[in-house]
Protein backbone atom coordinates (compact mmCIF):
# COMPACT_ATOMS: atom_id res chain seq x y z
CA UNK A 1 0.00 0.00 0.00
CA UNK A 2 2.76 2.40 0.87
CA UNK A 3 5.02 1.11 -1.87
CA UNK A 4 4.02 3.14 -4.92
CA UNK A 5 4.64 1.15 -8.06
CA UNK A 6 3.72 1.12 -11.71
CA UNK A 7 0.24 -0.23 -11.04
CA UNK A 8 -0.76 2.78 -8.96
CA UNK A 9 0.10 5.22 -11.74
CA UNK A 10 -1.61 3.05 -14.34
CA UNK A 11 -4.75 2.99 -12.19
CA UNK A 12 -4.83 6.78 -11.97
CA UNK A 13 -4.31 7.02 -15.71
CA UNK A 14 -7.09 4.49 -16.37
CA UNK A 15 -9.51 6.42 -14.15
CA UNK A 16 -8.68 9.71 -15.87
CA UNK A 17 -9.07 8.13 -19.31
CA UNK A 18 -12.46 6.68 -18.40
CA UNK A 19 -13.50 10.09 -17.06
CA UNK A 20 -12.60 11.59 -20.41
CA UNK A 21 -14.76 9.05 -22.26
CA UNK A 22 -17.57 9.65 -19.77
CA UNK A 23 -17.30 13.42 -20.30
CA UNK A 24 -17.63 13.03 -24.06
CA UNK A 25 -20.86 11.10 -23.62
CA UNK A 26 -22.23 13.35 -20.89
CA UNK A 27 -21.73 16.75 -22.54
CA UNK A 28 -23.35 16.32 -25.91
CA UNK A 29 -24.39 19.96 -26.09
CA UNK A 30 -21.08 21.61 -25.35
CA UNK A 31 -18.16 21.04 -27.67
CA UNK A 32 -15.82 22.94 -25.34
CA UNK A 33 -16.25 20.33 -22.60
CA UNK A 34 -15.73 17.58 -25.18
CA UNK A 35 -12.40 19.18 -26.16
CA UNK A 36 -11.48 19.37 -22.48
CA UNK A 37 -12.35 15.67 -22.08
CA UNK A 38 -10.00 14.89 -24.96
CA UNK A 39 -7.27 16.85 -23.18
CA UNK A 40 -7.96 14.79 -20.06
CA UNK A 41 -7.59 11.57 -22.04
CA UNK A 42 -4.31 12.75 -23.57
CA UNK A 43 -3.10 13.58 -20.07
CA UNK A 44 -3.91 10.02 -18.97
CA UNK A 45 -1.95 8.68 -21.94
CA UNK A 46 0.98 10.85 -20.95
CA UNK A 47 0.87 9.53 -17.39
CA UNK A 48 0.96 5.99 -18.81
CA UNK A 49 3.95 6.78 -21.01
CA UNK A 50 5.92 8.40 -18.21
CA UNK A 51 5.04 5.62 -15.75
CA UNK A 52 6.36 2.96 -18.10
CA UNK A 53 9.38 5.09 -18.88
CA UNK A 54 10.21 5.26 -15.18
CA UNK A 55 9.46 1.61 -14.56
CA UNK A 56 11.54 0.30 -17.46
CA UNK A 57 14.31 2.87 -16.95
CA UNK A 58 13.96 3.87 -20.60
CA UNK A 59 13.80 7.55 -21.51
CA UNK A 60 12.07 7.07 -24.87
CA UNK A 61 8.69 7.03 -23.15
CA UNK A 62 9.27 10.57 -21.92
CA UNK A 63 10.31 11.66 -25.40
CA UNK A 64 7.04 10.34 -26.76
CA UNK A 65 5.11 11.98 -23.97
CA UNK A 66 6.69 15.24 -25.10
CA UNK A 67 5.48 14.66 -28.65
CA UNK A 68 2.00 13.76 -27.44
CA UNK A 69 2.03 17.05 -25.54
CA UNK A 70 2.95 18.92 -28.73
CA UNK A 71 0.19 17.29 -30.74
CA UNK A 72 -2.31 17.96 -27.93
CA UNK A 73 -1.44 21.65 -27.95
CA UNK A 74 -1.81 21.84 -31.74
CA UNK A 75 -5.08 19.96 -31.55
CA UNK A 76 -6.47 22.31 -28.92
CA UNK A 77 -5.52 25.37 -30.97
CA UNK A 78 -7.08 24.06 -34.19
CA UNK A 79 -10.12 22.67 -32.41
CA UNK A 80 -10.88 25.93 -30.65
CA UNK A 81 -10.36 27.88 -33.89
CA UNK A 82 -12.87 25.63 -35.66
CA UNK A 83 -15.21 26.06 -32.69
CA UNK A 84 -15.01 29.87 -32.91
CA UNK A 85 -15.70 29.81 -36.66
CA UNK A 86 -18.57 27.38 -36.13
CA UNK A 87 -20.09 29.53 -33.43
CA UNK A 88 -19.79 32.57 -35.70
CA UNK A 89 -21.71 30.77 -38.44
CA UNK A 90 -24.37 28.94 -36.44
CA UNK A 91 -24.62 30.76 -33.10
CA UNK A 92 -24.46 27.50 -31.18
CA UNK A 93 -21.85 24.99 -30.06
CA UNK A 94 -24.10 21.98 -29.70
CA UNK A 95 -23.01 18.69 -31.25
CA UNK A 96 -26.51 18.11 -32.56
CA UNK A 97 -26.35 21.26 -34.67
CA UNK A 98 -23.28 20.11 -36.55
CA UNK A 99 -25.21 18.69 -39.47
CA UNK A 100 -24.55 21.11 -42.32
CA UNK A 101 -22.69 18.47 -44.30
CA UNK A 102 -25.47 15.92 -43.77
CA UNK A 103 -23.00 13.27 -42.78
CA UNK B 1 8.89 6.41 1.43
CA UNK B 2 5.86 7.40 3.51
CA UNK B 3 6.03 10.95 2.26
CA UNK B 4 6.23 9.73 -1.33
CA UNK B 5 3.19 7.52 -0.85
CA UNK B 6 1.23 10.31 0.82
CA UNK B 7 2.17 12.73 -1.96
CA UNK B 8 1.11 10.19 -4.56
CA UNK B 9 -2.28 9.63 -2.96
CA UNK B 10 -2.82 13.37 -2.53
CA UNK B 11 -1.94 14.19 -6.15
CA UNK B 12 -3.88 11.22 -7.53
CA UNK B 13 -7.00 11.93 -5.47
CA UNK B 14 -7.06 15.62 -6.34
CA UNK B 15 -6.38 14.87 -10.03
CA UNK B 16 -9.24 12.38 -10.22
CA UNK B 17 -11.60 14.68 -8.30
CA UNK B 18 -10.69 17.55 -10.60
CA UNK B 19 -11.31 15.28 -13.58
CA UNK B 20 -14.77 14.47 -12.26
CA UNK B 21 -15.49 18.18 -11.85
CA UNK B 22 -14.24 18.94 -15.38
CA UNK B 23 -16.89 16.74 -16.94
CA UNK B 24 -19.67 17.55 -14.50
CA UNK B 25 -19.32 21.25 -13.62
CA UNK B 26 -22.28 23.41 -14.55
CA UNK B 27 -20.25 26.39 -15.65
CA UNK B 28 -17.61 25.81 -18.36
CA UNK B 29 -15.35 28.41 -16.72
CA UNK B 30 -15.27 26.22 -13.63
CA UNK B 31 -14.53 23.26 -15.89
CA UNK B 32 -11.47 25.02 -17.28
CA UNK B 33 -10.27 25.92 -13.80
CA UNK B 34 -10.66 22.30 -12.66
CA UNK B 35 -8.78 21.22 -15.79
CA UNK B 36 -5.93 23.47 -14.69
CA UNK B 37 -6.05 21.85 -11.24
CA UNK B 38 -5.92 18.39 -12.83
CA UNK B 39 -2.90 19.42 -14.89
CA UNK B 40 -1.08 20.75 -11.85
CA UNK B 41 -1.64 17.49 -9.99
CA UNK B 42 -0.56 15.45 -12.99
CA UNK B 43 2.61 17.53 -13.01
CA UNK B 44 3.06 16.57 -9.36
CA UNK B 45 2.70 12.91 -10.34
CA UNK B 46 5.32 13.42 -13.04
CA UNK B 47 7.72 14.87 -10.48
CA UNK B 48 7.09 11.84 -8.27
CA UNK B 49 7.94 9.60 -11.21
CA UNK B 50 11.19 11.46 -11.80
CA UNK B 51 10.19 13.26 -14.99
CA UNK B 52 10.84 16.80 -13.81
CA UNK B 53 11.27 18.32 -17.24
CA UNK B 54 7.97 16.94 -18.51
CA UNK B 55 6.27 18.15 -15.34
CA UNK B 56 7.45 21.70 -15.92
CA UNK B 57 6.57 21.48 -19.62
CA UNK B 58 3.12 20.28 -18.64
CA UNK B 59 2.62 23.31 -16.42
CA UNK B 60 3.99 25.74 -19.00
CA UNK B 61 2.27 24.32 -22.07
CA UNK B 62 -1.02 23.15 -20.66
CA UNK B 63 -1.69 25.63 -17.89
CA UNK B 64 0.06 28.54 -19.56
CA UNK B 65 -1.16 28.07 -23.10
CA UNK B 66 -3.88 25.50 -23.66
CA UNK B 67 -5.99 26.15 -20.58
CA UNK B 68 -5.77 29.91 -21.03
CA UNK B 69 -6.84 29.43 -24.66
CA UNK B 70 -9.84 27.46 -23.43
CA UNK B 71 -10.59 30.18 -20.90
CA UNK B 72 -10.50 32.88 -23.58
CA UNK B 73 -12.78 30.93 -25.90
CA UNK B 74 -15.25 30.10 -23.10
CA UNK B 75 -15.42 33.72 -22.05
CA UNK B 76 -15.62 35.17 -25.56
CA UNK B 77 -18.42 32.99 -26.88
CA UNK B 78 -21.76 34.45 -25.96
CA UNK B 79 -23.62 31.29 -25.03
CA UNK B 80 -26.41 30.59 -22.62
CA UNK B 81 -24.67 27.85 -20.69
CA UNK B 82 -27.69 27.06 -18.55
CA UNK B 83 -29.63 26.06 -21.65
CA UNK B 84 -26.71 23.91 -22.75
CA UNK B 85 -26.98 21.77 -19.64
CA UNK B 86 -30.63 20.93 -20.29
CA UNK B 87 -31.18 17.33 -21.26
CA UNK B 88 -27.60 16.31 -20.62
CA UNK B 89 -28.79 13.77 -18.08
CA UNK B 90 -30.35 11.68 -20.80
CA UNK B 91 -26.88 10.63 -21.86
CA UNK B 92 -25.82 9.83 -18.29
CA UNK B 93 -26.72 6.10 -18.31
CA UNK B 94 -25.02 5.46 -21.65
CA UNK B 95 -21.95 7.47 -20.70
CA UNK B 96 -21.69 5.80 -17.30
CA UNK B 97 -22.09 2.37 -18.89
CA UNK B 98 -19.37 2.97 -21.48
CA UNK B 99 -17.07 4.59 -18.93
CA UNK B 100 -17.47 1.79 -16.39
CA UNK B 101 -17.02 -0.93 -19.03
CA UNK B 102 -13.86 0.79 -20.25
CA UNK B 103 -12.55 1.18 -16.70
CA UNK B 104 -13.20 -2.48 -15.91
CA UNK B 105 -11.44 -3.49 -19.11
CA UNK B 106 -8.46 -1.32 -18.32
CA UNK B 107 -8.26 -2.65 -14.76
CA UNK B 108 -8.51 -6.24 -16.00
CA UNK B 109 -5.72 -5.60 -18.48
CA UNK B 110 -3.70 -3.83 -15.82
CA UNK B 111 -4.10 -6.73 -13.42
CA UNK B 112 -3.26 -9.40 -15.96
CA UNK B 113 -0.06 -8.39 -17.70
CA UNK B 114 3.50 -8.71 -16.56
CA UNK B 115 6.57 -7.02 -17.92
CA UNK B 116 8.54 -9.50 -19.97
CA UNK B 117 11.85 -10.47 -18.36
CA UNK B 118 13.48 -9.81 -21.71
CA UNK B 119 12.34 -6.18 -21.60
CA UNK B 120 15.55 -5.06 -19.96
CA UNK B 121 17.53 -6.30 -22.93
CA UNK B 122 15.27 -4.51 -25.38
CA UNK B 123 15.73 -1.03 -23.95
CA UNK B 124 16.69 1.36 -26.69
CA UNK B 125 17.88 4.24 -24.54
CA UNK B 126 18.31 3.32 -20.89
CA UNK B 127 18.10 6.32 -18.64
CA UNK B 128 21.21 7.23 -16.70
CA UNK B 129 21.46 6.04 -13.11
CA UNK B 130 20.00 8.45 -10.62
CA UNK B 131 22.34 11.20 -9.57
CA UNK B 132 24.61 10.93 -12.56
CA UNK B 133 22.66 13.11 -14.97
CA UNK B 134 19.50 15.04 -14.33
CA UNK B 135 16.36 14.38 -16.25
CA UNK B 136 16.38 17.49 -18.43
CA UNK B 137 19.89 16.91 -19.69
CA UNK B 138 19.28 13.23 -20.42
CA UNK B 139 16.08 14.07 -22.30
CA UNK B 140 17.82 16.81 -24.27
CA UNK B 141 20.64 14.46 -25.18
CA UNK B 142 18.09 12.06 -26.58
CA UNK B 143 15.84 14.55 -28.37
CA UNK B 144 18.62 16.44 -30.10
CA UNK B 145 20.40 13.32 -31.35
CA UNK B 146 18.26 10.27 -32.01
CA UNK B 147 14.94 12.03 -32.29
CA UNK B 148 15.99 15.21 -34.04
CA UNK B 149 13.75 14.63 -37.08
CA UNK B 150 10.73 13.91 -34.90
CA UNK B 151 11.55 17.03 -32.93
CA UNK B 152 11.67 19.14 -36.09
CA UNK B 153 8.44 17.61 -37.34
CA UNK B 154 6.70 18.41 -34.07
CA UNK B 155 7.85 22.00 -34.55
CA UNK B 156 6.28 21.93 -37.99
CA UNK B 157 3.07 20.55 -36.48
CA UNK B 158 2.95 23.55 -34.16
CA UNK B 159 3.65 25.93 -37.06
CA UNK B 160 0.85 24.42 -39.12
CA UNK B 161 -1.48 24.60 -36.12
CA UNK B 162 -0.63 28.29 -35.64
CA UNK B 163 -1.16 29.16 -39.31
CA UNK B 164 -4.32 27.09 -39.42
CA UNK B 165 -5.81 28.77 -36.38
CA UNK B 166 -5.02 32.22 -37.77
CA UNK B 167 -6.42 31.40 -41.23
CA UNK B 168 -9.58 29.91 -39.73
CA UNK B 169 -10.42 32.77 -37.44
CA UNK B 170 -9.33 35.70 -39.63
CA UNK B 171 -12.23 37.54 -41.17
CA UNK B 172 -12.51 40.60 -43.34
CA UNK B 173 -15.26 42.78 -42.04
CA UNK B 174 -17.15 45.16 -44.31
CA UNK B 175 -17.47 48.83 -43.49
CA UNK B 176 -14.40 49.11 -41.31
CA UNK B 177 -12.22 52.14 -42.05
CA UNK B 178 -8.62 51.07 -42.36
CA UNK B 179 -5.41 52.87 -43.12
CA UNK B 180 -4.37 52.34 -46.73
CA UNK B 181 -0.69 53.13 -46.89
CA UNK B 182 -0.41 52.74 -50.66
CA UNK B 183 -3.22 55.21 -51.25
CA UNK B 184 -1.70 57.59 -48.73
CA UNK B 185 1.71 57.59 -50.34
CA UNK B 186 0.27 57.71 -53.85
CA UNK B 187 -1.40 61.06 -53.21
CA UNK B 188 0.03 63.92 -55.23
CA UNK B 189 -0.15 67.61 -54.65
CA UNK B 190 -2.21 68.11 -57.80
CA UNK B 191 -5.12 65.95 -56.65
CA UNK B 192 -5.24 66.94 -53.02
CA UNK B 193 -4.52 70.68 -52.95
CA UNK B 194 -6.70 73.16 -54.75
CA UNK B 195 -5.88 76.82 -55.05
CA UNK B 196 -8.92 79.08 -54.99
CA UNK B 197 -9.11 82.65 -56.06
CA UNK B 198 -11.08 84.22 -53.27
CA UNK B 199 -12.46 87.63 -54.03
CA UNK B 200 -11.95 89.98 -51.14
CA UNK B 201 -14.83 90.75 -48.76
CA UNK B 202 -17.09 87.98 -50.07
CA UNK B 203 -15.89 84.72 -48.59
CA UNK B 204 -15.44 81.44 -50.32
Amino acid sequence: MLEIGLGHYLTVAAILFSLGIFGIFLNRKNVIIILMSIELMLLAVNINLVAFSTHLQDLVGQVFALFVLTVAAAEAAIGLAILVVYFRNRGSISVEDINMMKG
Amino acid sequence: MIIQALAFYLFAAVAVAAGVMVVSARNPVHSVLFLILAFFNAAGLFVLMGAEFLAMILVVVYVGAVAVLFLFVVMMLDINFVRLREGSLQYLPLGALVGIILLVELVLVGGAWIVSPAADAALSHPSAPAGEMHNTRALGGLIYTNYIYLFQISGLVLLVAMIGAIVLTLRQREGVRRQSISRQTARTRAESVEVKQVPSRSGV
